[in-house]
């Protein structure tokens, strides 16, 4: 083949193609180009995975390690006849913490719920939280806790003497089922989880819907030569750019001021937290899903856009209309599109703090919310708040809260993934 | 084969209906017909007569407005919005263009195969039974279905997997399917946008069997690139050539056997002859 084809070509190209030795010397050339290439794409690839494995060290750095903790009073000393304070029955237990505490602190306890429907395990914590009360004298990280183990101790023995030393994960059960607290170490984000989930449900309620409807129209409906469709196309594109806070300044106006009457429930006949001045989740829902409402109605027209045009077409040749063609062709075919988009959009609106913080999401708040017209919090304003409180061990609680946002984030990711996942072999089946 | 449908002709025909005992001698009639594209005029000047139950072939050079002209039969040009249509094509006598008629109609009876295979990524039953569900058919579905595959040839090789994606098919199955398809609404026209171009020489052989057999019951209009096929299975041709503007138009329509043996134009003869451009 070669062969055959060298001579005529090398007649007819003359003076044009280089001959064969500078030709192999070229080849060899634009080989070594395109794998420079090849490289350059591969360290940036790398950098990413460098600085995404940064991040997650620093965040599990501080999630885990040694604590140095102080008791009021060592647990050992209230040992009854040699029995340790966690094997004691639940009798000796609710004298203990009465001899311990003041009365009134007392009383106060046995009108939220007398003792003897207490549980012994509610005791015990009574008497752990008021008695023996444990503070965090310092911290130290996972990587000191492991490599430099004997300093640790010795740097707690030297400063603080009367601690205890043990390892710590600030990531427990507790701490996701416990509501806030100002003691870092009953602190909990169990509030904070309930608030974003809310508010992120209230998001997607409001803007899928909103953001696939305008998406079909933009592309099915609309005259794209018309100035004003244009112009709306142009703005919308627009509008995906604009900082987080803008929006959280027009939620503000809108739906905390402007609508107070329906965001704070009070139509609904004190069905709401009155306190609250529209300050509830239904705005923040609202803010957040205006937020990633752009977001929604591009990814869905690209999604849509993407559908094959033989496939409209086969549709309006069989005799449908323009719906049947939309809701049996378009939509499926477009649906894991849209999804994707959607699960982006949601994880961006999962962890806004920005838009929040200008709403009026609560900072402080042991409540959990009951309902769309209630005060809130959301994990990243919850570690927002943590982060910029001096004592160390908030910071601690605040690496442990973005374990949980990270692990929220993914799981909703996941079934998102699952559900799109389930559409496309829908589509490639039925 | 055996599919009797029963035709429910249009009441409102226009009083140049060129009927003869209530059956049209010419399924489509086009007159003095210009297609623009903006300012563009693709086609110009088309006037021709499809007969019924007849295969129709188009045929021309690559740019000469063919498929347009083929898709102004079903308003499928209706889908790009810078298209306009001057002239009118009459349709059992009633213009299709008129303000009065529903798009929607015109295709559910003027049915269309496409130039690429495009079955629905769904099941091949589910293919062929979704065009006359969204029409409102509420007969049989499984007799129907069958029906419909046994009039494209297609039965035999899919009756053990009717519940399987019609992706897994060949693209000559695909495209017997999207006929299938098509038959199934029973259209009284059926129009082909080279139906056989993505297919190889058996497969396109087996199309061409199939629209001769279909052209009993059907009338069939067929635009294609490959003379041979419009030699072999149309009863009619039309010759569309290109002007100097780029806009197409009708050199001759006749029989068939006359286009390719004695053509009364000589650019037709170039073209025929392979003497063209």
């Amino acid at each position: 083949m070669a062969l055959r084809s060298q001579q005529p070509v090398a007649q007819r190209a003359a003076g044009l193609m280089p001959s064969r030795a500078i030709s192999h010397k070229q080849v060899k050339v634009r080989q070594r180009r395109g794998h420079i290439w090849a490289v350059i794409f591969q360290l940036a690839l790398f950098s990413g995975i460098i600085a995404l494995g940064a991040l997650l060290y620093n965040i599990v750095n501080q999630s885990f390690g040694y604590v140095a903790i102080i008791n009021e009073i060592d647990p050992a000393e209230l040992a009854v006849d040699g029995v340790p304070l966690n094997e004691l029955p639940k009798d000796t237990l609710t004298r203990i913490l009465e001899t311990n505490i003041s009365k009134g602190l007392m009383r106060r306890y046995e009108n939220d719920m007398p003792f003897t429907e207490r549980s012994r395990e509610n005791v015990h914590e009574l008497i752990l939280e008021r008695v023996v009360e444990p503070q965090v004298a310092a911290t130290w990280s996972l990587a000191d806790s492991i490599f430099a183990r004997t300093r640790v101790f010795e740097e707690a023995k030297e400063k603080y003497p009367d601690s205890h030393v043990y390892f710590r994960s600030w990531l427990t059960t507790n701490f996701v089922s416990k509501a806030q607290s100002s003691e870092p170490l009953r602190a909990g984000v169990r509030t904070a989880i309930f608030g974003s989930l809310w508010v992120v449900a209230i998001t997607i309620l409001f803007s899928f819907p909103i953001g696939v409807g305008a998406a079909i129209y933009l592309e099915e409906y609309a005259h794209k030569e018309r100035f004003l469709n244009r112009l709306i196309q142009t703005n919308i594109n627009n509008l995906a750019g604009v900082p987080s806070i803008i929006y959280g300044m027009l939620g503000l106006a809108i739906f905390v001021r402007m609508l107070e009457v329906f965001t704070s429930g009070s139509f609904l006949d004190g069905g709401g937290d009155t306190t609250a001045n529209g300050r509830t989740i239904i705005s923040a829902g609202l803010t957040l899903g205006l937020l990633i409402l752009p977001l929604i109605i591009i990814n869905g027209q690209e999604a849509i856009r993407a559908v094959p045009h033989s496939l409209r077409q086969a549709g309006f040749g069989l005799g449908a209309t323009h719906w049947q063609v939309i809701w049996h062709h378009v939509l499926p075919g477009a649906m894991p599109g849209v999804l994707t988009g959607t699960i982006l959009a949601v994880s961006r609106a999962i962890g806004e703090t920005a838009p929040l913080i200008v709403v009026g999401a609560s900072t402080f708040i042991a409540v959990d919310p009951n309902g769309p017209f209630s005060k809130f919090t959301v994990l990243p304003i919850q570690i927002y708040q943590w982060t910029s409180r001096p004592q160390d061990e908030f910071r601690n609680l605040a690496a442990a809260a973005i374990l949980v946002l990270l692990i929220l984030l993914l799981s909703l990711n996941a079934s998102a993934v699952l559900l799109r996942n389930r559409f496309n072999r829908n589509q490639a089946n039925a | 084969m055996s599919i009797a449908i029963e035709r429910p002709l249009r009441t409102e025909e226009g009083p140049n209906a060129a009927s003869q005992n209530g059956m049209n001698r010419y399924a489509i009639e086009v007159g003095a017909m210009n297609v623009f594209y903006g300012d563009f005029c693709a086609v110009r000047d088309v006037s021709m007569q499809a007969p019924t139950n007849k295969i129709t072939a188009i045929i021309g050079p690559s740019g000469c407005g063919k498929s347009t002209v083929l898709r102004c039969f079903n308003r499928m040009n209706d889908l790009i919005s810078s298209v306009r249509i001057e002239g009118k094509v009459l349709f059992q006598g009633q213009n299709i263009y008129d303000v009065s008629v529903d798009p929607v109609e015109v295709r559910r009876r003027i049915g269309m195969v496409f130039q690429k295979p495009n079955p629905f990524p769904k099941t091949i039953y589910e293919n062929v039974a979704w065009g006359t569900r969204i029409n409102g058919f509420k007969g049989d579905m499984d007799e129907l279905v069958e029906r419909a595959l046994r009039a494209a040839a297609l039965w035999d090789e899919v009756k053990d997997k009717l519940q399987q994606s019609a992706l897994g098919l060949s693209g000559g199955q695909q495209q017997r399917l999207c006929i299938a398809r098509a038959i199934a609404v029973e259209p009284e026209i059926i129009l082909m946008d080279e139906p056989a171009s993505a297919l190889d020489p058996i497969a396109t052989l087996r199309i061409e069997d199939l629209m001769k057999e279909l052209s009993e019951q059907y009338t069939i209009i067929v635009v294609t690139h490959n003379m041979q096929q419009a030699a072999r299975v149309s009863d009619y041709t039309a010759f569309f050539n290109v002007d100097d503007n780029r806009t197409g138009y009708l050199i001759e329509f006749d029989d068939t056997e006359k286009i390719f043996t004695n053509p009364s134009q000589k650019s037709t003869e170039d073209y025929i002859t392979g003497r063209f451009g």
